[in-house]
């Protein structure tokens, strides 16, 4: 098994447009946004690859805070900028299609930031 | 310029064995625009990770998806043992790689034999589906289960394949591979399949590349992604190239499916030329702290599995990015300017699994 | 089987599962284990189903989904819960967006257990719904005949 090399860079927002602006014109592939509750904040990682190179930008942001758009870059990139709002709440500005909480309907609004079960305690406790 | 009109598509529809939701948005009989909505298989299984060990886990990642369970679960595997620093017997890596080659084995028929009943050709799905249990019962032969194997754990595999039964695999490959080159004349070379799937639903690269088209759906347009090139589990040190064609239409994905079985034969036949012998699995201790995107070629495309451990018995996040959540931004830029006739064929060919997209 | 004078029709539903057993009631289809042979066969219309085979859990999404198609489908009527999930929510039952197993929405006649259920047992489970099916048929004529001779159905209505 070859270990894969994986960059990581703790931006500021008001540099992610600009990032992936770069990412794009080098011809990198957008693989993956995801987003992550740390503590308090907010951690969002932007994955891109090319030719098996594979690097990530992160940028961390309040819970109540807005973020710009990619999907103007990556066409694309509208259906992770929907789920990161129907599941965690983060708004995205200027979506290219915004499906305004549609696209992932649940019971309880924004489920992944304050994770709730059915039934208490672990479920298996060794 | 005729009235546009909103037809509903699912989530109950005959050709889909899943429940997915589209609003075509229709002028006359052709797709102006497409809505997706989806959550109809929604359980929020992420969210457990707070509830389950991380070595539980694995089970709930299998079940992500029952078509490809088995590269699930070693995705989040690969993932944790890379947050742990741990070893995995060489063995482990090769038993793994052979079973999910033999799981894209399973997929790819599965699906074909789908695509051919969406396409109202009976005869043809029940003769995909016929070579479809050879696979599965190799897997219950060496795993214990059909379709959801839970063999895969933190730190190796539970079972090992002993000398006899590989060398019977590979002998019964022989037969299994001949009826499979009958099929697939039908598939490639068939008039009636030929006018049913040429030039229908065509993706352009540059389209295939924007919007992030992954797996098969990418390379039927010329993008050459095929995550295996990294070389995890076993994956380095087989020799094979990524299957590609050129066209972007339902045929050329289609013929991309139909080559890589051939394909995963021929990596399956490596494999069990040069497995190594020794242990299958190694001892876990102490708990994960660190983050990792664990990689991997699902038959359907790239999947990523992102684990995020604090210390604890518990993880702190996994986030699984499927195939099929990426490519739908390209079936949308598919359908925009289809025949309403061809959306069932066209929604088939991206290889549509609801389950995983949802999870 | 010897009584069965119909052949019964199944319309199968995805409710939240994750596919395993999905394509396990379709190679129940397909050649190995073919239920075709007996007269089953798979509809995608609710109208013609006789048996409804849901799969996975229910979430809150797809209740009225469910709901809806089994009240478009005719009586008599049976419904198998196949797998785990169908029958209690399984592994996902503490999921936030899951409200648990399918006799949460509509009455199950028969529960098929197993993750992934085999084609075997889920076999076995239609052939137990189709005698629950004849005797529910069996049933029906017995009130209707009832009601022609001018006497009220005893027992009230389902």
């Amino acid at each position: 098994m070859k270990p894969e090399n994986q960059e990581l860079r703790v931006i500021d927002t008001a540099h992610l447009i600009g990032e992936v602006e770069d990412f794009r014109n080098k011809g990198y592939r957008l693989v993956n946004v995801s987003c992550t509750r740390a503590g308090e904040e907010f951690e969002i990682s932007y994955s891109f690859e090319l030719d098996l190179r594979f690097e990530n930008i992160r940028i961390i942001i309040p819970p109540d805070a807005d973020i710009p758009s990619i999907s103007g870059i990556y066409w694309g990139a509208f259906i992770y900028e929907n789920e990161m709002h129907d599941l965690f709440g983060v708004h995205v500005r200027g979506m290219n299609i915004d499906f305004k909480g549609n696209l992932i309907r649940t019971t309880v609004p924004y489920p992944f930031r304050n994770t709730s079960f059915k039934g208490e305690g672990p479920c298996q406790d060794r | 310029m005729s009235r546009q009109i909103v037809m509903p598509f699912g989530p109950q529809h005959p050709v889909l064995p899943e429940p997915i939701h589209l609003d075509l948005v229709l002028e006359d009989e052709t797709v102006v625009d497409v809505i997706p909505s989806i959550g109809y298989v929604h359980r929020g299984l992420e969210t457990l990770v707070e509830k389950r060990q991380f070595p539980e886990y694995v089970y709930i990642a299998e079940r992500t998806c029952g078509i490809c369970s088995f590269i699930h679960g070693m995705t989040y595997c690969q993932g944790v043992e890379r947050v742990m620093g741990l070893e995995v017997p060489e063995r482990a890596h090769y038993l793994r790689t052979i079973w999910s080659e033999y799981s894209r084995l399973h997929s790819h028929l599965l699906w074909l034999g789908l695509f051919a009943d969406g396409m109202g050709f009976e005869n043809l799905f029940m003769n995909a589906w016929k070579h479809r249990e050879f696979v599965l019962d190799v897997m219950e032969e060496t795993t214990g289960g059909r379709v959801i194997q839970g063999s895969c754990k933190v730190g190796g595999v539970r079972r090992d394949i002993d000398q006899e039964t590989l060398k019977k695999m590979e002998r019964d490959l022989k037969g299994f591979e001949k009826g499979l080159k009958e099929m697939a004349n039908v598939f490639l070379n068939d008039d009636s399949i030929a006018s049913r799937l040429r030039g229908v639903g065509v993706l352009s690269r540059n389209d295939a590349y924007v919007c992030g088209a992954v797996g098969p759906t990418g390379r039927g347009s010329g993008v050459p992604i095929d995550i295996r090139m990294t070389g995890y589990a076993a994956y380095g040190e087989v020799d094979f190239s990524p299957v590609v064609e050129e066209d972007g239409d339902c045929y050329a994905r289609c013929a991309v499916r139909v080559n890589e079985l051939f394909s995963s034969i021929e990596i399956i036949r490596q494999l069990i030329d040069r497995i190594p012998g020794g242990e299958i699995e190694v001892k876990v201790k102490g708990n994960p702290d660190g983050e990792y995107f664990s990689r991997s070629e699902q038959p359907r495309g790239e999947l990523v599995h992102y684990v995020k451990g604090n210390g604890t018995k518990y993880l702190a996040r996994s986030r699984i990015r499927t195939p099929t959540l990426t490519n739908i931004p390209p079936l949308v830029k598919m359908l925009q300017g289809c025949e309403l006739a061809d959306v069932p064929v066209i929604v088939l060919s991206i290889d549509p699994c609801i389950g995983c997209m949802e999870r | 089987m010897t009584f069965l004078k119909k052949s019964p029709w199944l319309l199968h539903y995805d409710a939240s599962s994750c596919n395993g057993c999905d394509i396990e009631v379709l190679a129940c289809l397909t050649p190995l284990y073919d239920v075709e042979r007996f007269g089953i066969i798979n509809t995608g219309n609710p109208k013609h189903a006789d048996v409804f085979v849901v799969t996975g859990g229910v979430n809150e999404q797809n209740r009225e989904v469910i709901r809806n198609i089994y009240e478009q489908i005719p009586e008599p009527k049976v419904v198998v819960a196949v797998g785990i999930c169908a029958t209690s929510g399984g592994i996902f039952r503490e999921c936030y967006n899951m409200s648990g197993g399918i006799d949460q929405l509509i009455p199950v006649d028969v529960y098929v257990p197993g993750c992934a259920a085999r084609p075997e047992s889920i076999i076995d489970g239609i052939v137990k719904s189709l005698e629950i099916l004849e005797e529910k048929r069996i049933q029906m004529k017995e009130r209707a005949r009832q009601i022609k001779q001018g006497r009220s159905p005893g027992g009230g209505e389902r």
